[in-house]
């Protein structure tokens, strides 16, 4: 207790001084006298509880303002958060994590039991935490029997040795645990803000956290301002001083908005980028993310029976030019794609698929000798499709490329049904539709997150295409020590099964001010942290514009 | 941006005395709203956008939804206005022929402001004319009715009825002329009353017309100038909402478009160097705007000349 | 008077309810429900969903429910959506900037569209008329969601004199461009229906007699021809008051005001049930308020009604 109180006393005076305490980034960059940086989010923020929080850019607020078991760092990698490191039991089924000394933003210490109190309140269905299937995910002994109210979440495989060992239980091995503790639903909570102030424990002024700041200001619908927390562990090699969220729902108005200087950070609407890379090449970043955009063809029974054969499914994909969707309509660097799991994701082998290789000139070739064999096409019965999407320009945009692309090369007929997003969404998941728009966002830095959907025993999987040895495949691959000869393997029977017609991966495409440095733009999960940026001098911009 | 109360009741007013008279009052008119410039500027520009909607698509030398790849991925660059590559009105962002998309957007916008304000138009009269015809509690039923949706927020209505039943251009005009009859309905209940202890009514009665044969025959007929006058005011109205229910994404499904699609559209690229996507939808939605109001202005001063 | 009063807020009680079961039934029927997500919720995560928030329970049930804590304790419930807010918070937010800017638009409107009417009027077919009048008809079709993207462009990217957003407690560089883009149709609507019903009083016998007998214009203007020549522009006021209001959801989408215009598009574009149905009854007291308002204001200038 005293000697968190004479760090904390030593910590705020190092505050007081910050012009003096901080003169030059980590390497060696002269800093900005204000270190404030301001972005811009889409929407307004879900929640600021972790255990609630749904949303991406409540994650990122999230990371500033708690702190997990480890952080991700500039390239993706986990480095030490609250966990100092780990021993793994022989099994690989118990994790010992040691913390390390670490307060609130009250000053009180971050104890192993702040952590057992969030994680059984994740899984708790009184919580009703709509992320509890995280933690089954994760596989965390006995989370889905707690989520299903048949086991007392007292129960959970987490427990605490002592005030710093922390100790997890899982129910089968898992290679990429770790990588799984950066998000937040499972960062700790202070169990006595939580159960004194309920619902509103997360207002500013209230919300007492663990992480680099501290939430100051939250105004719906127009901004979120943290401020750093003097108490966190680093504080003293944070340089941020500010962070501030600003929420501006049109994509151009905040492009507008960023060019008057108003921000350090927006979106590049689709199609700008080329345009702005050569007007402002610091300024302009296009760098792979982890999501990949897909058509499903639904094989159900409310589907179009056409698409049942597999010759259909295969002439409609090959028969997309991919090449003009990325180069032509979205324009942002995005990777045509043939495949399922993201290509830069870690450890990740591209198998090799024909149809990748063959020039569009040959894929059309193939696609028109297919729909003939089919009984469909030109020659053939007339066949009519419906594309359906949700409200969105480039999703519009690709849909009606697409259109083209089928009637042209193959005399498709295609409709596009545009819904407003939750009965898109809610149409997809009753099976209701032919040809449907769908992207899904790695979870975790691993190929299973992507491939793992497709399994007959997926809740996402909405395509109604099942398949044996392609559920075979992926339940092996969890204890292999390499499991990349079965996820090519996997691959290859989507490619050939065709349940959906692979687009594009996505690339982050981002207009951020040269002086602000140390984003990770390698990071494919792209998890950054205020405390890892800093805003360099004005003069020091040219010297390193690295990315 | 709304129909003036004061001058249609005025209208109506000034309708029912002609009647008392028994005169008609449209001869006088034709020739009062003729000589009136604005007004006949107004349906030279009403034809001149009918013509185009109607004969636009002759003109166009591609159609909606063809992709131009030539174009594609360089619009601000290639995609301007030409006569050479066909696209008069330059291209969309996708590279699809704006002047043919304008076209088309021409024809779904009046179709919406006609067909929204003849539901308006219809609606109105018949419930007005029947509550103010049947009278006693049967009016004061179907009036209450009138208050009760009067305080209804329209357009929060309208959203939530395309959220649930899906976009359609269907959906759009029962939703557009959901609401806006309830003016309509006063001013001829108001009308009626005044109408139905007139002579012939009276006597039609006697001799056991049928009360909605009335309405029908002699009431409605003599509603004609004001309904005329109305419906040719509520039609910009009718535009105006449907292009705000397109830029909230609410509004046709693609490849159809409308005006307020395409501005919307235009309106986020402005700044991008492709100003002629908004430029031409904007253009024929303020002239066709303009030339309803000047025609239903005109159409109103021509019935209920000030000078009397 | 009282009793017209009376009367009309009796009617206010059946219409809200109208209102309420109307968009409760709406809200319900449509595809997809407040936990609709890209990745489906597991079952088991869901029926925790559900019942927290007594989604489980038969419709009627429900409505019941929420009416009753709506009398009882003014409570329209908590948020689906924002999960650690109520709906009272999103309003109590979200509400006073809309009226903010709203109000300040709605006597910027007033104010200027009247004077310029009167202008007008007063120097028929001078350039100050024409001018007048070719503004207000520019400005009556020119929607506001192309207007408030070029403000942005002009005042905030090349002028660099106004901020391109945000609300900062309502500072007045903040309420420059919300307030234009939201008055400027309605101050354009209201100048054309002043300058008209002032001509029409101008040429009516008494200020003729008046001006006749060489009284000073500015007086006979004030005293006789103004008070009258409002009628129509107060009858307009109510129905503009509502559009005003769906007029700020374009408001709060371009200039991230915070208001509840955006609140209530979003909430009934991701099934939040109880934000949506709270800002619709919010809306629709407000209507039926602000329209008896106007009843009044018009009794109170025109003696000859009487309720």
């Amino acid at each position: 207790m005293t000697r968190s109180l004479v760090s904390s006393l030593l910590l705020s005076t190092a505050l007081a001084f910050p012009a003096v305490a901080q003169e030059a980034g980590p390497d060696g960059t002269p800093l900005a006298e204000e270190q404030v940086f301001t972005y811009r989010e889409l929407d307004d923020i879900k929640s600021f509880d972790p255990q609630i929080s749904t949303d991406v850019s409540g994650s990122k607020i999230l990371r500033d303002l708690f702190e997990g078991l480890y952080n991700d760092d500039i390239d993706g990698n986990q480095v030490p958060g609250m966990a100092t490191d780990h021993e793994l039991s022989e099994d690989g089924k118990t994790y010992t994590f040691n913390l390390r000394e670490a307060n609130w933003s009250n000053g009180e210490p971050v104890m192993a039991s702040d952590f057992v109190y969030s994680w059984r309140r994740l899984v708790d269905p009184e919580t009703a935490s709509e992320y509890a299937w995280y933690m089954e995910l994760m596989g965390v002994e006995n989370a889905s029997a707690i989520v299903e109210g048949e086991m007392e979440p007292e129960e959970l495989g987490i427990r605490a040795v002592d005030d710093r060992t922390l100790e997890v239980t899982i129910e089968t091995p898992l290679p990429y645990f770790i990588s799984m503790l950066t998000h937040p639903s499972t960062f700790p909570v202070p169990e006595a803000v939580v159960e004194e102030l309920g619902d509103a424990w997360t207002r500013p002024g209230n919300l007492v956290g663990n992480g680099a700041y501290t939430l100051t200001e939250y105004n719906p619908g127009e901004r979120v301002v943290r401020e750093r927390n003097p108490e966190y562990w680093n504080d003293e090699e944070t340089i941020l001083d500010r962070t501030v969220t600003l929420i501006i729902n049109d994509e151009n108005q905040g492009l507008t908005r960023y060019l008057a200087g108003e921000l350090d950070m927006t979106d590049i609407p689709s199609g700008q980028y080329p345009r702005l890379s050569e007007e402002y090449p610091d300024e302009a970043h296009s760098f792979p993310r982890s999501c990949s955009y897909i058509y499903w063809f639904n094989q159900g029974e409310n589907g179009n029976p056409a698409l049942k054969d597999e010759r259909v499914r295969k002439a409609l994909s090959y028969a997309i030019d991919r090449d003009i969707i990325v180069e032509r309509i979205l324009q942002g660097g995005q990777y045509p794609s043939y495949n399922w799991a993201h290509q830069a994701t870690a450890g990740f082998d591209l198998p090799e698929i024909d149809y990748a290789g063959w020039t569009q000139e040959e894929r059309n070739e193939r696609a028109k000798e297919l729909i003939a064999e089919a009984g469909y096409g030109p020659d053939g019965e007339p066949l009519t499709v419906t594309i359906q999407y949700n409200t969105d320009e480039s999703h519009r945009k690709i849909a009606v490329a697409v259109s083209q692309f089928w009637k042209q090369t193959l005399g498709v007929n295609v409709e596009l049904a545009n819904y407003e997003w939750a009965t898109h969404t809610d149409r997809l998941q009753d099976g209701n539709y032919e040809i449907a728009r769908y992207a899904w966002c790695g979870d975790y830095n691993e190929a299973s997150t992507y491939l793992d959907l497709m399994t007959s025993y997926s809740d996402h999987n909405v395509s109604g295409w099942t398949d044996e040895t392609y559920d075979e495949l992926m339940s092996e691959s969890k204890t292999m020590q390499d499991p990349n000869p079965n996820y090519t393997e996997a691959e290859q029977i989507l490619a050939d099964n065709m349940p959906f017609a692979p687009i594009y991966q996505y690339t982050g495409v981002l207009m951020v001010d040269p002086q602000v440095r140390n984003y990770p733009f390698d990071n494919l999960m792209q998890n950054w942290y205020s405390k890892d940026l800093y805003i360099a001098a004005e003069d020091a911009s040219s010297s390193s514009s690295a990315n | 941006m709304l129909v003036e109360q004061q001058k249609m009741e005025s209208l109506a007013g000034r309708l029912v005395e002609e009647e008392v008279k028994g005169r008609s009052p449209w001869a006088d008119a034709r020739r009062r709203f003729v000589r009136n410039k604005a007004a006949m500027l107004g349906l030279v520009i009403l034809v001149f956008v009918g013509a185009f909607a109607l004969f636009g698509p002759y003109i166009a030398a591609w159609s909606i939804d063809e992709l131009d790849f030539m174009v594609l991925g360089q619009v601000a660059e290639l995609g301007g206005p030409s006569i050479e590559t066909g696209h008069y009105f330059g291209t969309d962002d996708l590279g699809r022929d704006l002047f043919a998309r304008v076209v088309q957007g021409t024809q779904i916008s009046l179709m919406v402001g006609l067909v929204g304000a003849a539901i308006a138009v219809i609606v109105g009269t018949l419930w007005g004319a029947i509550a103010g015809y049947v009278g006693g509690a049967t009016d004061n039923v179907m009036m209450r009715t009138v208050d009760i949706l009067m305080a209804i927020p329209y357009m929060f209505v309208l959203i939530l009825l395309l959220v649930m039943f899906g976009r359609s251009i269907a959906m759009l005009f029962f939703g557009i002329g959901l609401l806006s009859w309830l003016d309509m309905s006063r001013i001829v209940r108001g009308q009626t009353l005044s109408l139905k202890n007139m002579e012939y009514i009276e006597a039609a009665r006697a001799t056991g017309v049928s009360g909605f044969r009335i309405i029908l025959r002699h009431i409605v007929p003599n509603l004609l100038g004001i309904v005329a006058v109305y419906a040719t005011l509520l039609v910009p109205l009718m535009i105006l909402t449907e292009s705000f229910i397109s830029f909230l994404g609410l509004g046709v499904q693609e490849p159809l478009t409308s005006w307020g699609a395409l501005i919307s559209e235009g309106a986020g690229t402005m700044q991008y160097g492709t100003l002629w996507q908004l430029l031409f939808p904007l253009f024929f939605f303020v002239i066709t705007l303009f030339g309803f109001f000047f025609v239903g202005d005109g159409l109103r001063d021509a019935l209920d000349p000030k000078d009397r | 008077m009282v009793s017209f009063i009376l009367k009309r807020l009796a009617v206010a009680i059946p219409t809200l309810l109208v209102l309420i079961v109307l968009s409760f039934v709406l809200m319900h029927a449509a595809p997809g429900g407040p936990f609709t997500r890209e990745r489906a919720i597991p079952p088991e995560v869901l029926v925790n969903l559900n019942a927290r928030y007594g989604l489980d329970e038969p419709l009627w049930k429900q409505i019941g429910t929420y009416l009753w804590n709506i009398v009882a304790h003014f409570d329209f419930g908590p948020s689906f959506v924002y999960p650690s807010r109520t709906v009272n918070d999103v309003i109590a937010q979200g509400f006073p900037i809309t009226l903010t800017y709203g109000a300040i638009s709605f006597l910027v409107a007033v104010i200027v569209g009247c004077s310029l009417g009167v202008a007008a009027a007063i120097k028929q077919n001078s350039w100050l008329d024409y001018l007048a009048v070719g503004i207000s008809i520019g400005a009556q079709v020119l929607p506001n969601f192309v207007m408030a993207p070029i403000l942005v462009l002009v005042f905030t990217l090349w002028l660099g004199w106004l901020p391109g957003g945000g609300w900062n407690d309502g500072q007045w560089e903040y309420l420059i461009m919300p307030v234009v883009a939201l008055s400027t149709s309605f101050m354009a609507s209201i100048a054309r229906i002043t300058r008209s019903s002032m001509l029409e009083v101008l040429a009516q016998n008494h200020i003729r007699t008046a001006r006749a007998k060489g009284l000073p214009t500015r007086r006979i203007l004030l005293r006789h021809a103004l008070k009258p020549a409002m009628l129509p522009v107060i009858s307009y006021l109510g129905p503009a008051f509502v559009t005003m209001i769906t007029g700020s959801v374009v408001i709060d989408l371009f200039f991230s005001t915070g208001g509840i215009g955006l609140f209530f598009v979003n909430a009934a574009l991701s099934r939040d049930y109880s934000v949506m149905m709270g800002i619709t009854i919010l809306i629709g007291g407000l209507t039926i308020l602000f329209n008896l308002v106007v009843d009044i204001l018009y009794a109170w200038i025109d003696p000859r009604i009487r309720y």
